[in-house]
């Protein structure tokens, strides 16, 4: 019978079934840090269980890490404490932790994928929405509570049932200026942020073939975004070519084994999905939010839509029926699990070289991790950041949560490539304009919301 | 049972009548530097509920003394965003065993029932009726009955089947969670790794 991508996957990692009830999947890869997690080590050490399989975790720092002078203690007080909480923990249970100053620390979206830990094929879990991004390598791979981090801790289990499915198919060659967050903004805005809740997303057609492996993982990020348990695309030779020789894939005989295998993980052709949607590539132009929920955007030469929600538009401080183009920005962030890779970095980097930031602009470039960060000093990105007067800082979730000390203050707007643009998301008050990292570079080079295609 | 399982819960109820209430706005980011489970009700809704200034917001349905319950009424999309389990700890924590919504996300919907707080959905049209009759009369009592599967507004009589699987169902009434099941098949787990090393 012809079987999803998802099906096949699925299926491989079913343990069992309860009747009537959910299945119990086994996890292959389970990414924690320091937020999500001290509650369920405290609740296995409650019930006397050791972590079953220490091996199959990989912990990292991220979510409350500052992101300048990473090298002294952490200032403030809790933060320092849950950091600290999570090196005791990993020690104690014997769990790999790139923590603050290892070479590998960074957000653990960003960690996963490039150190080749994230494969085709697998189950992968966090206790982290956004952990659909490892989707992007044909893995079903979703976000999970606290509780659930516990469950996998002590079996490398979870109960689920099976989610529906949906196929979005992007068809065509996208526009000059049209980058792969235009593009899940675009689906988003169209089916709305609760449009894909209860399935579970592929991700398929020429535009998506087409992306690399940073942009899909940019696609997969936000399918949470429209409700989704998660998003994932099928394995193809650009996937292979980003994972090999990577730290933690496999090598030599293995490799070409695991190549053949994941050759095999595709929707076959007569295959049904709970629910199909056809995206025309050539009609997306780049794309902004202007309210308080992803779902909200609108193509950067458009306006507000006349039936805009009042509630986000009050908090947002825009007009229904206006023009967003032209809107004055005061700060630009360039980072977050959704767009901190190497590629993001070399996109905003050949836009602004040779040109300033507008004097009114605070822009901050987070990259998503140390290695991201090393290699952007390696190619000299640290230097047309600095001559174009954006502040390089160093890795971590930073301004997508405002955890830690990177607060936009209230009723400053700010053009950021996360993925969240909710009340008070990036600080009390704070007004979010979701955008690619291309049009957050144009905004921090003029000072207000622009049309980058009229300066490509 | 234990102390932990639902069966009947009768209340009268609160109406947070907002869509899309994401996790960022039940348990701002900032609050989530704890390590322990306990404590976040202080903080449900915070930036709603309160000003900077720590002073209560008069207009937030949280601090008007006239509704009180342990079920909250919630509108449409309720629990979008981010998988914090913090957000379900602090409604539970709050003093609510009961959330009413046309729609749930779904990562927030699993965290509920791990912490023994029933999610239950009702149609658009019947939490319509339910967030106005509660509005109009803070004292209107809801039934939830967890073993028939219902939900009544007893000012009306009004009655509505909600869904819930049967393992989740067993869980609740006696207060058992997946951790407990999962433990107790890990036997199968291990003959399942041996099969697939």
């Amino acid at each position: 019978m012809a079987k999803t991508l998802f099906e096949k996957i699925w299926h491989r990692h079913v343990v069992k079934t309860i009747e009537g009830g959910p299945s119990v999947l086994y996890i292959d890869k389970h990414f924690i840090h320091e937020v999500t997690s001290p509650q369920a080590f405290k609740g296995l050490e409650k019930r006397g269980q050791e972590v079953f399989r220490p091996r199959q975790i990989v912990a990292t720092a991220d979510h409350n890490v500052p992101t300048l002078d990473q090298h002294l203690p952490i200032k403030d007080e809790l933060s320092r404490m849950q950091v600290q909480q999570l090196i005791a923990n990993c020690a104690k249970h014997g769990v790999e932790l790139y923590g603050l100053g290892h070479p590998y620390q960074g957000i653990v979206h960003v960690i996963g994928p490039e150190l080749g830990i994230t494969q085709p094929g697998m189950t992968i879990v966090c206790g982290d929405s956004h952990t659909s991004t490892h989707g992007a390598f044909g893995a079903i791979a979703f976000g999970i509570g606290t509780s659930e981090v516990e469950m996998v801790m002590a079996t490398q289990c979870l109960l689920q049932s099976r989610p529906k499915l949906m196929r979005i198919n992007v068809e065509g060659v996208l526009n000059k200026g049209v980058v792969s967050k235009d593009i899940i903004l675009y689906i988003i805005a169209k089916i709305s942020a609760s449009g894909a809740t209860g399935y579970f997303v592929e991700f398929a057609g020429s535009a998506i073939r087409s992306l690399s492996m940073e942009a899909r993982m940019t696609i997969c990020n936000m399918s949470i975004e429209m409700g989704a348990r998660g998003g994932m695309i099928a394995p193809d030779q650009t996937t292979f070519d980003y994972l090999k020789d990577r730290q933690f894939a496999p090598q030599g005989a293995e490799w070409d084994k695991q190549v053949t295998q994941w050759s095999a993980l595709y929707t076959d052709k007569d295959a049904v999905f709970d629910k199909e949607i056809h995206i025309d590539a050539a009609a997306i132009e780049p794309m902004i939010t202007y309210g308080t929920n992803p779902g909200m955007g609108i193509s950067v030469s458009g306006r507000i839509p006349t039936g805009a929600d009042p509630k986000s538009l009050d908090y947002m401080g825009l007009q229904a029926g206006a023009a967003i183009k032209g809107k004055k920005v005061d700060y630009v962030f360039i980072g977050s699990c959704t767009n901190s890779r190497i590629e993001d970095l070399r996109l905003v980097a050949e836009f602004v070289k040779g040109r300033r930031k507008s004097t009114n602009i605070e822009a901050w470039i987070v990259p998503g991790s140390k290695q991201v960060e090393k290699q952007a000093i390696e190619e000299g990105l640290d230097k047309i950041f600095e001559a174009a007067g954006f502040q390089l800082r160093q890795p971590g979730c930073s301004a997508c949560l405002a955890m830690n000390d990177d607060k936009i203050p209230a009723g400053k707007y700010c053009i950021s490539t996360s993925n969240r643009n909710f009340e008070g998301r990036q600080g009390p008050n704070a007004r979010t304009l979701l955008a690619s990292p291309l049009t957050a570079a144009v905004a921090a080079i003029t000072g207000e919301v622009a049309d980058v295609r009229e300066y490509l | 049972m234990n102390n932990r399982s639902i069966h009947i819960v009768q209340s009268t109820a609160i109406p947070v009548d907002i869509e899309n209430v994401d996790t960022d706005q039940i348990i701002p980011a900032r609050f989530l530097k704890a390590t322990s489970r306990d404590g976040f009700g202080d903080n449900l809704f915070r930036d709603w509920r309160y000003n900077a200034d720590g002073s209560p917001k008069k207009e937030f349905v949280l601090n008007n003394p006239a509704y009180k319950g342990k079920i909250m009424v919630a509108g449409k999309n309720f629990g979008c965003g981010s998988s914090r389990e913090h957000a379900a700890w602090a409604i539970k924590d709050a003093g609510f065993d009961v959330v009413i919504s046309s729609f749930f996300a779904d990562i927030f919907k699993n965290n509920a029932l791990n912490n023994f707080l029933l999610p239950v959905t009702v149609s658009d049209d019947f939490l319509k009726e339910l967030l106005e009759t509660i509005k109009n009369d803070p004292s209107t009592l809801i039934t939830i009955d967890l073993p028939g599967e219902t939900i009544t507004l007893e000012a009306t009589g009004r009655k509505e089947n909600f869904d819930i699987n049967n393992y989740k169902k067993t869980c609740l009434l006696n207060g058992y969670d997946d951790i407990d099941y999962l433990l107790s098949i890990r036997n199968e787990i291990e003959a399942f790794e041996h099969q697939h090393a």
